[in-house]
């Protein structure tokens, strides 16, 4: 093979990589694209301050759906947290012990799971007994799906604290678990943070898992044991229901819902400052 | 918080026992406990997650047996049900989504970990990790207003006009289906595959690739003999959990498919996955056995993408790292 | 004018999983004295002086077996807390290893405090100042006792490190190459308060220099492979070295 057959086969797999991330980049500009195109005229006061306006009647807002979402994150952290990172740290602490491989294999495991699948656990456990759709069940899906997140990040951060501050701690008579809760936990503080945002910000757009647990509301919720709106699920009956109106709400909605999103993650990105490794 | 209550525990333990030369890691015994308990609250939830579906679906699976799996009838209002429908979207759906997204894949990777220059692979990367955070339902919804007219108007006559003589292009096309949800998939497995491969591909010791500089290659010559075949088997790992994800992939999908409990050799033709037909039909559920039937069907989907994860896993932690398996 | 016998090792092997570190080291530690471990790498004399607060056994796999008397009583018999052990035995490591969440007067009562112990703030107050000024960073710092513990320089870094073991009032230091970091200036200033706190403190201090060891020690061991081949009054070592070994390290003529 000559020379310039060689160059030019160079040149043409060069030209090709570049084509295909040009492709991949390519769905990323016109999602965005639309989505500013086609939601921020519905974006406004009313969007954040009114209710679902009836079929019908032009305005109204997605307020319920706004608070419903932060309602739903807090339930899933206070399940999600406390269990994601307790084994975060048992899993950095205790690693060596016969408990730790089968820890983190099951949160592997837990972390590939379709969240649809999740939403028939938590609709199983928590509606079928109560025999109502509610933001206990939405939320605790959704906590399921934050624990494998958080729990091998809380583990990957805490390893990262050096060695030599566990060491002074014990060299000052500190016992073991203080200098885990109070030195290498803080120490690692800034990253598990990360990682809880990173898990806020997956569990924030997720769907799925909420159609038969939170289900929807169209007005105010009662309490967390009734149905409770959220996001992603009124974009997802907007989007598919039949009226123009509902239509670019849905689009208002997705728009909003993305740039919540993108903010969580884009301010984990500047807390971090490349110092760790993201985890997904 | 949970740190708290230990410290109080603790200095109440400490003041039972006593002050001295006494063993005092009374404290370390309760840390211990405390977070081993979370730890076998994770493993309770995914040992529950098991009993729970098996339960709930235990009468369908005595009422169907085997034959749920292969019977191609659904028509919850006569009480027939037959999975494969939905075994089969599911498998067409991903497969053409993996073969959509894994060259273009393949080719971003290889161009993140060999060609690109130090300040654009920051910013591109960046990018590509900013598909991966668009959620589901935002992607249907593109997918329900610009693909689906885009494919009924102008992509759809095009295939069916060059390659409509073979079974996969011909017949109807309405827009939504098989070929659009795998299109959307397959934006949507993009960031995953291309993060885990350009990982495998920057585990490719240097000596390798400068043994092949050395000898005169070019860069596509060095990338062909050095990091390709060095690569296979975390490539094929990393299809692997894009394969993962595509199967358990729910809202966009159901929002493009069509919803039709059909087999059609058209990839034109509207039809269901496992995960869509759960989605559209279990709060419309209207008796227990529809119930425990969709629960079924979620078991099923369970098992497979468990299985398909831990074989991705397996394959890619045999070349990177465990650090990068572990996405 | 040594005094009594504050250490006692006897018989002392150590373990990294399955490779033997120590091979039965007996030495006695006096009180209120700086005793230095000099020797080539890998000889041992870190693992030896860890085993001293039994920091030896944090690593997984490591092992002891043997005795180490502190006045008289076995820090390795069962049923001694090993946090007990440290609490008494202070440590400063090669690398300054101030903790980085915390301010300059956190860290100097950090030990206090993580133990459990509670103290008025006019306590803690005295505790800081007197301890800042045991290490000679005093004046330094005691403007800015609310700046992080990793503001300040690596020596002075060093120095809160050394305040930080001494605010739990041990009776021992010891100090794993704590100059090893450090440039000339700091080092000599490391060095005149070694000397100041001998009297008050028993020092062990592992040195890979032995012109330091000669500097600021009453006591030299000299390690080799693990064993430990002669130990004596610093100037009498580095003078008239009974063994040959010694006498090849000290001389520079060593492989």
């Amino acid at each position: 093979m000559s020379y310039a057959t060689r160059r030019r086969r160079d040149v043409i797999a060069r030209s090709l990589t570049l084509a295909c991330t040009g492709a991949v980049l390519l769905p990323l500009v016109l999602i965005i694209g639309y989505l500013i195109a086609k939601g921020v005229t519905s974006v406004n006061l009313d969007f954040f301050t009114q209710l679902p306006k009836p079929v019908g009647e032009t305005g109204g807002g997605m307020a319920n759906a706004v608070v419903g979402t932060v309602v739903l994150i807090l339930l899933a952290c206070a399940l999600g947290l406390p269990v994601g990172i307790g084994t975060g740290v048992f899993l950095a602490e205790y690693g060596h012990t016969r408990l730790a491989p089968l820890v983190r294999f099951c949160a592997d495991v837990l972390n590939g799971v379709p969240s649809i699948v999740i939403g028939i656990y938590a609709y199983t456990l928590i509606v079928l007994p109560t025999k109502t759709f509610s933001a206990y069940a939405g939320g605790m899906a959704l906590g399921v799906i934050m624990l494998p997140i958080v729990a091998r990040t809380t583990e990957e951060m805490l390893r990262l604290v050096p060695s030599s501050l566990r060491e002074a701690a014990l060299a000052l008579g500190v016992p073991s678990w203080r200098t885990t809760l109070r030195i290498v936990i803080r120490t690692a503080r800034g990253g598990i943070i990360t990682g809880v945002m990173l898990a806020v910000a997956r569990v924030a757009g997720e769907t799925a898992p909420l159609l038969f647990t939170a289900f929807g509301n169209q007005f105010w919720h009662h309490g967390l044991s009734g149905p409770i709106s959220s996001l992603p699920v009124q974009i997802y009956t907007y989007a598919i229901s039949p009226f123009d109106d509902w239509h670019r709400q849905a689009w208002a909605g997705a728009l909003v819902l993305l740039t919540l999103i993108a903010l969580t993650s884009l301010s984990v990105r500047l807390l971090t400052r490349g110092r760790f490794k993201t985890v997904r | 918080m949970a740190g708290d209550v230990l410290e109080a525990t603790w200095t109440a333990a400490r003041r039972a026992t006593g002050q001295g030369m006494a063993r005092r890691n009374v404290g370390d015994r309760i840390f211990r406990l405390v977070t081993a308990a979370f730890a076998l609250g994770l493993l309770a939830i995914v040992a529950s997650i098991v009993l729970v579906l098996g339960y709930e679906s235990s009468d369908a699976v005595r009422t169907f047996g085997l034959g749920f799996l292969s019977g191609s009838a659904w028509d919850p209002v006569a009480r027939e049900f037959g999975a494969l429908p939905f075994i089969y979207g599911t498998l067409v759906s991903s497969l053409l989504a993996l073969a959509q997204a894994v060259p273009l894949s393949i080719g971003t990777a290889l161009f993140l970990s060999e060609l690109a220059p130090a300040r654009v692979r920051a910013p591109v990367s960046f990018l590509i990790e900013l598909l991966a955070t668009i959620p589901s339902v935002v992607y249907g919804l593109w997918g329900i207003f610009v693909l689906v007219p885009w494919m009924r108007s102008y992509l759809g006559p095009a295939l069916q006009a060059t390659l409509g003589w073979t079974p996969f292009f011909s017949g109807p096309n309405y827009g939504v289906g098989m070929l659009t949800s795998s299109m959307i998939l397959a934006v949507m497995i993009v960031p995953y595959v291309t993060s885990v491969a350009t990982e495998v591909f920057q585990a490719v010791p240097p000596q390798q690739r400068e043994a092949a500089l050395a000898l005169g290659a070019t860069r596509w010559e060095m990338i062909r003999t050095a990091v390709l075949p060095y690569g296979q088997t975390g490539v094929i790992g990393a299809v692997m959990l894009g394969l993962g994800r595509a199967i358990g992939e729910t809202m966009a999908v159901t929002m493009v498919i069509g919803n039709r409990a059909d087999m059609s050799l058209s990839f034109f033709a509207p039809g269901s996955t496992m995960a869509s037909v759960i989605a559209n039909e279990f709060s419309e559920a209207t008796y227990d056995l529809y119930v425990q039937v969709l629960v079924e069907i979620g078991l099923v989907l369970f098992v497979v993408t468990v299985v398909v994860n831990m074989l991705a896993r397996l394959l890619v932690w045999r070349v990177a790292a465990p650090a990068a398996g572990a996405r | 004018m040594p005094g009594e016998t504050k250490l006692d090792v006897r018989r002392l092997d150590a373990w990294f999983g399955g490779s033997q570190a120590l091979h039965g080291i007996d030495l006695a530690i006096s009180e209120h004295v700086a005793t230095a471990i000099i020797g080539p790498s890998g000889c041992g004399k870190s693992t030896l002086i860890r085993c001293l607060n039994r920091m030896h056994e944090i690593v997984p796999g490591a092992r002891v077996e043997g005795e180490v008397l502190l006045d008289g009583q076995n820090i390795y018999r069962a049923g001694v807390d090993p946090v007990q052990v440290r609490a008494r035995v202070g440590m400063v490591f090669q690398r300054p290893n101030p903790f980085p969440t915390m301010s300059i007067y956190d860290n100097v009562v950090a030990g206090l405090r993580l133990t459990g112990e509670r103290r008025s703030r006019a306590d803690l107050d005295g505790i800081v100042e007197r301890s800042l000024r045991q290490a000679a960073l005093w004046d330094e710092v005691k403007d800015s006792l609310d700046a992080s513990g990793i503001s300040i320089s690596g020596g002075q870094q060093q120095r809160l490190c050394i305040a930080r073991a001494l605010a739990v009032e041990p009776e021992v230091l010891l100090m794993d190459e704590p100059c090893s970091a450090l440039d000339p200036i700091a080092t000599t200033r490391i060095e005149a308060l070694i000397h100041e706190l001998k009297g008050r403190y028993t020092i062990v201090i592992v040195t890979h220099s032995m012109q330091q060891a000669a500097r600021v020690s009453d006591f030299t061991v000299f390690m080799y492979l693990g064993e430990l081949i002669e130990f004596g009054p610093t100037e009498r070592l580095f003078t008239t070295p009974e063994k040959k070994e010694t006498e090849d390290y000290i001389t520079g003529r060593f492989g």
